[in-house]
């Protein structure tokens, strides 16, 4: 009964967050670009506060994005961003929620560089959708850098470009992602 | 006994471990703590910085620059032959300056007495939602008119003096929700020369703006001032505007019914001489422009 309670408790200890395995970040940096070609302006912002967490053992990476926090070169853009298109009064968040698939190919206590594919659902404006992306990630002295860059569809995400600004405003928007991590102690 | 106690003891502890183990793939940014709700500036309650004729609660974003065209036609009442009023127009042509969030500056002239305008307006407390949340926009604004026309009496002692006018207001707003926004503004304006000596130089007026929004781009707009004190009210009325905002791109379009002629605060709420009663309404549109001067690169605080 000892033997039974004793390997209980070994296992129970052993399945119990261990926060070492953990990466976090609340200063993230996420760059959208939707500038078509006959674009006299950019339109572009950059977000410098994305919050990242990654999970080190199962390779769970999530983010949370306030829709807020995107700086604008053009003020009247960022009205018309978070007026008209992200309504981001209705949906102040963007969460993506994903894995990274070979993540037990990455050892997170040694220096490196690896190739990786991130496989997740982003909710954005209300709607979520499958998205899948290769990146980067680098271990550099207990600091773990991740890199994606992907491009999304507006219309899937019931994003609507009116037609008056469609040489302006394009139909997709690429997202570039750059987070450095640190260990979540506790 | 015993063995039932033991056994129990292990579905316990397995338990304890299964939750253990599923918990992990469940919310990893709950492990990061949220911050609390920071206080946020309650924005866009109107779409421009006027509401028709009067000063709304809105201001513009520093560095953004607002050309502005206001149009007020003839009387609809007028008829074909001065095709609803569509042949006589008069018109406003200004430039308002954001330099902060909550403070900004502009400069016009109208065509009607051939008026310079100037205005400033800024605003001590601005709604916000949040923590130290406040529920209203309180603003104050100023301005100064010039009549530029010559001398109806040259050969009379004439003072500089006697082009200018001034206004002063306290505009008060709230943004109800997405699609209603309400203001008052009590208004003061005073014009050092007036048309007889039994009229007085000061004018009371109580202002009221509203906006609708229906889409996202489109809201319909109503803006009326009663006036309290200083006009004649057999000659003179109180100005009621009423219109469509729609906004594209870069611009603003206002197009409205009114019975003022007047584009700036001396004018429309001294001068209105036409009636909503005997149809003497015009149809008029502000045209809005922006342009942002100097670039931004910061994230909305507050």
């Amino acid at each position: 009964m000892k033997k039974i309670l004793l390997v209980a408790i070994a296992l129970f200890l052993g399945a119990s967050t261990n926060a070492q395995d953990k990466y976090f970040t609340k200063n993230g940096t996420i760059i959208f670009d939707a500038t078509t070609s006959t674009s006299p302006e950019k339109v572009a912002a950059v977000n410098k506060s994305v919050t990242c967490v990654l999970d080190g053992k199962t390779g769970n990476v999530q983010f949370s994005v306030l829709m807020k926090g995107f700086e604008f070169e053009q003020a009247l853009m960022r009205e018309h961003f978070h007026e008209n298109y992200l309504e981001t009064e209705k949906f102040p968040r963007s969460l993506f929620k994903g894995q990274i698939i070979n993540s037990s190919q990455i050892n997170y206590s040694k220096n490196g560089n690896y190739d990786v594919t991130v496989k997740g659902q982003l909710t954005m404006h209300g709607l979520t959708k499958d998205v899948e992306t290769n990146g980067k990630v680098s271990v550099n002295d207990g600091k773990i850098s991740i890199a994606a860059k992907f491009s999304v569809l507006l219309n899937d995400y019931g994003i609507e470009v009116p037609r008056l600004v469609s040489d302006k405003v394009a139909k997709s928007a690429g997202i570039k992602v750059d987070c450095s991590l640190q260990a979540l102690g506790k | 006994m015993k063995r039932i106690g033991n056994k129990l003891k292990v579905l316990i502890l397995f338990l304890l471990v299964w939750s253990k183990v599923s918990a992990q793939e469940e919310d990893l940014l709950k492990l990061v703590a949220e911050d609390k709700p920071k206080k946020e500036i309650v924005k866009n309650a109107f779409k421009a910085t006027r509401v028709i004729n009067s000063q709304s609660m809105e201001f513009l974003s520093p560095g953004t620059m607002d050309f502005i065209i206001l149009h007020r036609f003839g009387q609809i009442s007028e008829g074909m032959s001065n095709f609803f009023g569509l042949d006589q127009a008069s018109m406003r042509m200004a430039l308002d300056f954001g330099l902060r969030d909550n403070l900004m500056v502009g400069i016009g002239r109208s065509t009607y007495k051939k008026e310079l305008d100037g205005f400033i307006k800024y605003a001590p407390v601005r709604q916000s939602t949040g923590t130290n949340g406040f529920p209203v926009t309180i603003a104050i604004s100023g301005g100064t008119t010039l009549n530029t026309l010559p001398w109806s009496d040259p050969a009379r002692q004439n003072y500089f003096t006697s082009r200018m006018a001034y206004y002063t207001q306290l505009i008060i707003g709230r943004k109800f929700n997405d699609k209603f926004s309400l203001q008052i503004s009590p208004t003061m304006v005073h014009q050092n020369l007036v048309a007889s000596s039994s009229m007085p130089n000061d004018v009371f007026a109580a202002g009221i703006g509203g906006r609708f929004k229906v889409s996202k781009r489109i809201a319909l707009t109503a803006d009326y001032s009663y006036l309290l004190y200083g006009v004649d009210m057999n000659l003179y009325n109180n100005p009621l505007s009423i219109g469509v905002d729609i906004e594209t791109g870069g611009h603003v379009f206002q197009l409205h019914f009114s019975n003022s002629t007047g584009m700036n605060e001396r004018a429309f709420l001294t001068e209105t001489t036409g009636s909503w009663d005997k149809t003497e309404i015009r149809f008029g549109f502000n045209l809005s422009r922006m342009f942002q001067i100097k670039k931004i690169k910061e994230t909305p605080k507050e």
